[in-house]
């Protein structure tokens, strides 16, 4: 199914959450809303699913407006941050809930039901607990039955909220997994809201990254963190070195941090990602004031000679011998530039 | 010196803190109920049980359990709906609903009675019109019932509140969203998790329902074997010198205190799997 988000502007008391938000999303598509708290991406999420109504704009379901239909009638899937199962129901029940309450004469026949209930607790791998009380499973477990819950009543879209926040760093991961397999399995249109870019690069067909209640940029996780739109989405993907500057006759200057660039004079903030640094010998020079091993990549702190700290990736061999106190001379592989206003 | 973890006192403290407790306890507690029992056994159990078994004890054993059937109920259906709207909503009002919801227990009980004179009396602002229709509320069992109602109004509620806003919405809107109504996940969501803070406001509601003595007493009348409750009762037994009656009334009121609290345990037995939530 195809959802279609048209200027939805929404305010919470005075304060704008979403200003004009526009966004479209390809059935079978698994996408990420991404952004820093406060951004308005679970505003969103929440205004998609029916839990919140937007003052200005449009939500359309295949073309069908939905913006003022309540959550019941849109036949979403809703996984909420903290999963809030209902503490009084076995698993199974929670899972049946969506079917359970449905009209005698749209009900599934009980047999059905507790068909359905096995098949779902076999896809998010909890075969067998269907017995137990929320307050007897671990975090991870509750997220699956909740992301069960959600599926139990074939929504035509899932929608999550920090579906991982809660859980800690190595259950994250492999529900991570689990999720893009169950996507992979369904096929149902999914989106996800994640402050954790990592998360929502690694998980998503495409990210919409959002700020200050706008979307800054759409695209493939490559787009997102190649080719950045703003200053904000260079920033917020992946690790970078900001400069503060101006271009003038081909060169960005910013203190003793000098780059070749391609673009007109005037001032501008340059991004360069760690790994875009190569040591080359008309670079400018920093000074490494803490080096570590990771792997395969060497990570360098430095300063510069105009006192910015700055941050390098080289691979091994690349690095060759480096010690903290030595100076290096250093040129850049690729410079985001943006104007400062952004 | 044996080792001790951090948060195990000296011997002394504990000793000193828990004979306070005990003292306390004896002196405000367990004497005066004892000394009920005691008073009412004085001539012993023959003269006791025929204290409560006079007709005006009895009509007045009556009109209590009568009271609190009503106020009970009442109370039930009133807290869960202004707790519900309350926790779990947003709405123009809902401060000054708050307020109100906590004015019984600011307000002197015999000020309540007094507001429902005024309202309902003869001379009060529906008095004639209340004559006209043959209608009798003031030194009547209704207007027993509305102070009583009133008295107890905030019990259910104000146990229900901050249990209810602790819970927030989360599990409703999961419902919402799952295709349940507003009924369906009130019958099947809100209230399956709200029941032991609702146990717990039904008892003291129904404590407070039968020993109401302030609000009652002023729109009672006091007529024997018709509008007097037990605690009037009770008064009105101890006025006229009738130690063991009134002693013995005084002792059925324990033993039905005594009782709900029996029944509150069992009922919390019966729900092991069911972490209590709130107390």
């Amino acid at each position: 199914m195809t959802i279609s988000i048209r200027s939805v502007e929404k305010q919470f008391a005075r304060y704008p959450a979403l200003r004009g938000v526009s966004l479209e999303v390809q059935p079978g598509e698994l996408l990420a809303l991404l952004g820093p708290s406060g951004s308005g991406k679970t505003t969103l999420l929440r205004i998609i699913a029916g839990l919140e109504f937007p003052e200005a704009g449009q939500v359309a379901f295949d073309d069908q407006d939905v913006t003022f239909a309540s959550a019941a009638v849109r036949k979403v899937g809703f996984v909420f941050q903290q999963y809030a199962l209902f503490r009084h129901m076995t698993v199974a029940k929670n899972i049946a809930f969506g079917l359970d309450v449905r009209k005698a004469k749209d009900r599934p026949a009980r047999a059905e039901i507790n068909r359905r209930v096995e098949d779902l607790l076999g896809l998010v791998e909890l075969g067998g607990l269907g017995g137990r009380y929320p307050a007897q499973l671990s975090g991870g477990q509750r997220q699956r039955v909740a992301l069960a819950r959600a599926l139990a009543v074939s929504p035509q879209v899932l929608l999550l909220d920090e579906p991982f926040g809660a859980l800690d760093a190595t259950v994250r991961k492999s529900l991570r997994k689990e999720l893009r397999r169950i996507h992979n399995a369904t096929g149902v249109t999914t989106i996800f809201v994640t402050h954790d870019q990592e998360e929502a690069l690694d998980l998503a067909d495409r990210v919409a990254i959002l700020n200050q209640g706008s979307i800054e940029q759409v695209g493939t996780p490559q787009e997102v963190y190649d080719q950045p739109a703003s200053a904000f989405v260079c920033s917020f993907v992946g690790e970078t070195n900001r400069f503060d500057g101006a271009v003038s006759g081909g060169r960005f200057v910013c203190g003793s941090v000098s780059l070749a660039v391609d673009c007109a004079d005037g001032p501008k903030t340059a991004f360069v990602r760690p790994h875009d640094l190569v040591v080359a010998p008309e670079g400018f020079e920093a000074k490494i004031v803490r080096v570590t091993a990771q792997g395969p990549v060497i990570q360098i702190e430095a300063q510069t000679a105009s006192d910015q700290r700055i941050e390098i990736s080289l691979a091994r061999q690349e690095a060759g011998s480096i010690a903290v106190g030595q100076t290096l001379r250093l040129a850049a592989r690729k410079v985001h530039l943006f104007d400062p206003a952004d | 010196m044996s080792p001790r973890s951090s948060t195990q006192d000296p011997w002394w403290v504990k000793t000193l803190v828990l004979s306070l407790v005990a003292v306390f306890l004896g002196l405000i507690l367990v004497l005066p109920l004892v000394s009920v029992f005691a008073e009412a056994l004085r001539q012993g159990l023959g003269p006791a049980l025929e204290a409560m078994s006079t007709p005006d004890a009895i009509a007045s054993i009556k009109l209590t359990l009568l009271t609190a059937a009503v106020a009970v109920p009442f109370n039930i259906v009133f807290g869960v709906a202004a707790a519900w709207a309350v926790a779990k909503h947003e709405f123009w009002g809902k401060s000054l609903l708050i307020s109100l919801i906590d004015v019984p227990f600011s307000v002197s009980p015999v000020v309540a009675g007094l507001i429902y004179v005024l309202i309902f009396g003869s001379h009060g602002w529906f008095g004639s019109w209340l004559i006209d229709h043959n209608i009798k509320i003031i030194f009547a069992v209704p207007g027993i019932m509305l102070a009583t109602l009133f008295v107890t109004f905030p019990f259910v509620a104000r146990e229900l509140i901050p249990l209810m806003q602790e819970q927030g919405v989360d599990e409703e809107e999961a419902a919402a969203s799952m295709g349940a109504g507003g009924w369906m996940t009130l019958w099947r969501v809100t209230t399956p998790n709200i029941r032991w803070g609702l146990l717990y406001g039904v008892l003291l509601c129904n404590a407070r329902a039968m020993g109401e003595f302030g609000a009652v007493s002023v729109v009672s009348g006091h007529i024997r074997g018709l509008t007097n409750t037990m605690p009037l009762h009770v008064e009105i037994l101890y006025n006229e010198y009738d130690f063991v009656g009134a002693f013995s009334v005084a002792a059925l009121l324990c033993l039905l205190s005594i009782l709900t609290l029996i029944l509150k345990g069992l009922l919390e037995m019966l729900q092991p799997q069911v972490r209590r939530a709130g107390h």
